[in-house]
């Protein structure tokens, strides 16, 4: 990883599933605690039972009297059965009561829903975002590794419903702030749903090993404001930007085999087996979180000139490209915001 | 006594040449054996044998968890090596070590001369060995297969696992597979049909019941796995479709089968724990099992309710929340038996003679760590919760805390208990004391902070993790913890060689016991018994050296 | 005390029993048929989780070829002939114990003889699937659950058939011991197995699921 920036150390809060900001989050962490407690009381009595009999009953001498043989006692062991059973009981119910809290089934979309409602597609080593609609409109874009959604005001909830799916194997999206974590299986979707109020960045990433890079398949949710995030929308709703000073690269761009896999709208780039470039430059990282997305696109140049260097193992190969061809095709992508 | 001191003979020296026997001759009767106690022996060799190459596993992925992005070893290397680890604890170490000493110990006590069927006996065992060597000679493929040790489908089909690496794993586990499973039918037919006059079922001692449970657990949950094996193999190298989602295949389906295997393990993997510890704590506290019958109708519920409980490794995959809590329940209710145990073993602490000796010290390891990785269990089977932390660095340190906290510990204090049984000789007290303490503080170091960084967000089968989340210092710690192992696993294993020659002589009985196995010599000739002996109770020693208070009167 | 405590025991079993508490103990199945029923018992494990794969696996409206394909003449046939053998061999058993070596061989052979030609009928209904509709393993996922769960079955009935032959030559030789009683009723509740499988299998697979 020699001349890369390393990613900065200011962004992300520990994803602590104690410092949530979601409801899902919110009602597993006080299911979190109220379980610990339960077991934290067990633990001392019996712990307790347990250090008490070995410092009152050590012997240190070898005796010749036995102590007495007690073989068994019938209501001792209804009793210490009864007990437990109760505590079983009161855990079913409020596990029960805080897993109808978390899931959600979806909504239909509905104008002035308020909701917004994304397709994602986990693929190895990286995870594609389909924008499907909010607020009731229909999104047709496709972004990737970067989740934006619109936090939610007093009032005014703007939950955010995901259907989980996978291209190849079996994934799992955790962003623990947010919400627990819901696997992405081949040949079937799953819904998650979660909302917050409070803009940052959220971080998580794959939790179900699907391969060499599963360690590098992170996850970034960026919460703006609902106005910012309609700005966004709209943003990425546009084709590619058409910068006559980088035609050049363009057309580089097009005469390479990069549309195989890359989709560009606009320009005739209709690959869907990678990430969606349309508006590379609007995402703050590169190969799913690992490394910054400088504008100057050294680290871009990086990535294109030799992915396996950076990520081993990742599906897109090196293509040997010259270091003219390389520059004018980073000078295009660097225009694609 | 004199007379009988000068005519004991030494203790014999377990298949060593002698004069007379070219060590040619003794290593064939070794591999030729079908003497359970011999087959028991080689079982655990085996399984020490694969602990340490599992060990080695183990330090080598700590140490590249050092730092974040460390570079230490590269991603697919890593990939392999928690793959290999998690397959050798469980199948080559775990397993083999149980059926071992339940070979070696269950014909003792209850006083049978061997197994009911020897050579099967010996082909289980050759069966388990192949299978490892199987496993791990996928490297000739050019990697160890990097699947994770559930393998599950998709992952494992020919699109996603290239090399043969992976038919190696499955083709090994199916062969150790069946090596098991005649075990489990080898432990059946000696207990059911083998018992000594007297001993009903109600008699036998504690451990043999655990055994005979965990063989039945064998019987229904190996053949699930060896079926998900075959379809996994088929799918690979026949093109059938069982796990193709893109032929209307379903990658869940493994993992219901594989999970439906994958839960009864860990009991078979704790249960016959749980009879060792209820053999040696109440030696130690020199007072008599508490609640037996309790004890075991609570193993035999273990047992049943354990089948039932699988789904809860499943809980993300989308079931619907009737199926999720009814595995929320059965989790929960599994936990119920389980606790039964533990108060009663306190229960027969409670009122007795605690001698600390190393049997004992080690179970009372396993009775302060088993407890906590009881209750991280309870946590986990709370499914709300479990979305959280399945899946992540806090259901490590779950399965670590029951798996060495539980297993381990019991088997140290096993192997301490019978040691002096199997070789004639006690294990030095000074060098398990050593072991212990350096055990403990490693093993909680090691894994404790596992917990608080699962909590924090850490996944599992990671290789690298990024700088900025805040998991560097507990992965440290868990370093630290994991060196800190490594000097007690090694002085267990001087232990074990130095006291074969220069331990304290034990004669047939060292620790006043009370069951069949103390009252062979040490080591038992190749026959067992002389006579069959005839039994009244659960304690036939008991009886005899209190013939006023015999345990025939009360139960 | 003694040093070995085995002598003290030893001395007690020649004792009279103690009123009341059961000396020895007259076990109703030998340890082999305890090993037998455990074996028996795996299988059961075995062939379930086939037969769930095999009934989750084949939904309506999957791509041909479908069950439909399956045609019940033949296959009754030789489940007639599977069935049937369970009573020759109940016979044989019979037989043997009755002390009639010659009828038990007979009965025996008979059993060999239905075994083999559920087989051979097996190996007749194959070849159509596969030659005129084209249902391989590898074609769609009804053709890989169909040949590995009525496969795997096939496989213990050819093992359970090997068996039986060369207990069959057991018998008939002049030259070796005589033929262990209890290991032909072993091998006679292996069969009955076999066939109580595949009682199951062909229930789910040609009535059930098609």
């Amino acid at each position: 990883m020699n001349g890369l920036l390393l990613l900065a150390d200011d962004v992300a809060a520990v994803p602590s599933i104690f410092r949530p900001v979601s409801p899902p989050a919110e009602s597993i962490r006080y299911l979190s605690i109220l379980v610990f407690a339960i077991a934290a009381v067990i633990f001392l009595i019996v712990e307790g039972i347990l250090i008490y009999c070995l410092m009152r009953f050590r012997h240190r001498e070898a005796s010749e009297k036995e102590p007495p043989q007690i073989y068994g006692s019938r209501p001792i062991e209804i009793a210490w059965t009864a007990a437990p059973i109760l505590i079983v009981v009161i855990l079913v119910l409020v596990n029960a009561r805080t897993l109808w809290d978390v899931t959600r089934d979806p909504p239909k979309p509905k104008l002035g829903d308020n909701t917004l409602l994304v397709t994602v597609v986990g693929r190895q080593w990286w995870w594609e975002y389909r924008y499907s609609s909010y607020n009731g409109k229909p999104l047709s874009f496709v972004t990737a590794n970067e989740l934006h959604i619109p936090v939610s005001n007093e009032g005014v909830p703007r939950p955010v419903f995901l259907a989980l799916q996978s291209a190849d194997v079996y994934h799992s999206f955790w962003v623990p702030q947010l919400a627990g974590k819901t696997a992405l299986i081949p040949g079937r979707t799953n819904i998650m749903w979660f909302q917050t109020q409070t803009t940052g960045l959220y971080v998580g990433q794959c939790a179900e090993y699907c391969g060499t890079q599963h360690a590098n398949m992170l996850q970034r949710v960026v919460a703006d404001t609902p106005s910012d995030f309609e700005k966004w929308l709209v943003g990425q709703g546009k084709p590619a930007a058409d910068d006559p000073a980088v035609a050049v690269g363009r057309k580089e761009f097009l005469s390479q085999s990069c549309v195989n896999c890359h989709r560009i709208r606009g320009i005739g780039a209709t690959g869907s087996y990678a990430p969606d470039l349309t508006h590379l430059m609007s995402r703050q990282t590169l190969a799913s979180g690992m490394i910054p997305n400088d504008p100057e696109g050294k680290n871009l140049r990086a990535w294109i000139a030799d992915p396996q260097e950076i990520k081993p193992g990742c599906l897109m190969p090196s293509f040997h490209l010259s270091n003219d061809q390389l520059a004018s095709i980073v000078n295009y992508l660097r225009t694609l915001q | 006594m004199a007379i009988v001191e000068e005519e004991r003979p030494e203790p014999a020296v377990l298949g060593a040449p002698t004069a007379s026997e070219p060590w040619t001759s003794v290593v064939h009767e070794w591999l030729t054996t079908v003497d359970h106690k011999k087959i028991g022996i080689m079982y655990v060799v085996m399984a020490i044998l694969f602990l340490v190459i599992g060990g080695c596993e183990a330090e080598l992925m700590r140490l590249q968890l050092l730092v974040p992005r460390n570079t230490l070893v590269r991603a697919d290397f890593f990939n392999q090596l928690f793959t290999l680890h998690g397959t050798t604890m469980v199948f080559f170490m775990g397993m083999p070590i149980l059926i071992g000493m339940g070979n070696y110990l269950v014909p003792l006590m209850i006083g049978a001369r061997d197994k009911a069927f020897p050579r099967l006996n010996a082909l289980g065992f050759w069966s388990n060995l192949f299978g490892g060597l199987l496993v791990y000679f996928s490297f000739v493929t050019g990697g160890a297969p990097a699947i994770g040790w559930f393998g599950y489908a998709p992952l494992t089909e020919s699109t996603f696992a290239r090399s043969a690496a992976t038919d190696f794993w499955a083709l090994g586990l199916i062969v150790s597979g069946i090596g098991t499973v005649a075990a489990a039918v080898n432990f059946i037919a000696t207990i059911a049909g083998m018992r000594a006059p007297g001993m009903s079922l109600r008699k036998i001692p504690f451990f043999t019941w655990t055994m005979l449970w965990t063989a039945v657990q064998i019987l229904v949950a190996l053949p699930p796995l060896t079926a998900a094996l075959v379809m996994i193999l088929f799918d690979r190298n026949l093109g059938t479709h069982f796990f193709d989602p893109q032929n209307g295949g379903s990658a869940i389906l493994y993992q219901h089968i594989f999970w439906f295997f994958g839960h009864p393990e860990v009991y078979i993997l704790i249960l016959p724990v749980f009879g060792m510890i209820s053999e040696i704590i109440p030696v130690f506290s020199r007072k008599v099992l508490f609640g037996y019958e309790a004890m075991a109708a609570a193993t035999a519920a273990i047992a049943f309710i354990s089948l039932g409980v699988w789904a809860h490794h499943m809980f993300t995959v989308g079931m619907t929340r009737f199926q999720t809590m009814f595995f929320v329940i059965s989790s929960l209710l599994v936990s119920i038996p389980t606790g039964l145990k533990f108060f009663n073993w306190l229960a027969t602490m409670y009122g007795g003679r605690i001698r600390m000796q190393s049997p004992m010290l080690f179970a009372c390891g396993f009775l302060a760590m088993f407890l906590i990785g009881g209750l991280t269990g309870i946590m986990l089977a709370a499914a709300p919760m479990d979305f959280q932390l399945n899946n992540g660095y806090f259901v490590i340190g779950h399965f670590h805390w029951v798996l060495i906290g539980g297993t381990v510990f019991g088997v140290f204090a096993g192997i301490h208990y019978w040691y002096p049984k199997v070789t004639g000789r006690k294990l030095s007290e000074r060098l398990a004391r050593w072991q212990f303490w350096l055990l403990l503080v490693g093993f909680i170091l090691a894994f404790g902070p596992m917990h608080i960084s699962g909590m924090l967000g850490m996944p599992r089968r990671i290789f690298s993790y990024e700088p900025d989340r805040g998991w560097a210092i507990w992965n440290q710690l868990s370093t630290l913890g994991a060196v800190i192992q490594v000097p007690s696993f090694l002085i267990f294993v001087i232990n074990l060689i130095w006291s074969y020659g220069h331990g304290t002589p034990a004669g047939p009985d060292p620790w006043d016991a009370w069951t069949l196995e103390w009252t062979t010599p040490s080591p038992p000739p190749e026959y067992n018994f002389e006579e069959i002996p005839t039994v009244h109770s659960r304690r036939p020693l008991w009886d005899l050296k209190h013939p006023d208070d015999p345990d025939w009167q009360y139960e | 005390m003694s040093e070995f405590a085995a002598d003290s025991l030893i001395a007690e079993s020649r004792r009279t029993a103690l009123v009341g508490e059961a000396v020895g103990q007259a076990p109703s199945l030998t340890p082999a048929q305890w090993g037998m029923i455990s074996f028996l018992a795996s299988e059961v494990a075995f062939f379930s989780t086939l037969i769930v794969t095999y009934i989750t696996s084949v939904t309506p409206g999957g791509p041909e070829p479908t069950p439909a394909i399956l045609s019940l003449p033949l296959v009754i046939g030789t489940t007639a002939c599977l069935l049937f053998s369970s009573l020759t061999i109940h016979l044989a058993e019979r037989r043997l114990r009755q002390g009639q070596p010659t009828r038990f061989k007979l009965w025996w052979g008979a059993t060999i003889a239905l075994g083999i030609a559920f087989l051979a009928g097996t190996a007749v209904e194959w070849r159509g699937l596969v030659v005129e509709h084209g249902l391989t393993p590898s074609v769609n996922l009804f053709g890989s659950s169909y040949y590995t769960l009525v496969g795997f079955h096939a496989a213990h009935v050819t093992i359970g058939v090997v068996i039986m032959v060369a207990t069959l030559f057991v018998a008939a030789s002049r030259r070796l011991a005589p033929l262990n009683h209890a290991a032909v009723g072993l091998v006679a509740w292996y069969w009955h197995f076999v066939d109580a499988v595949w009682i199951v299998v062909f229930s789910v697979v040609y009535l059930v699921c098609r």
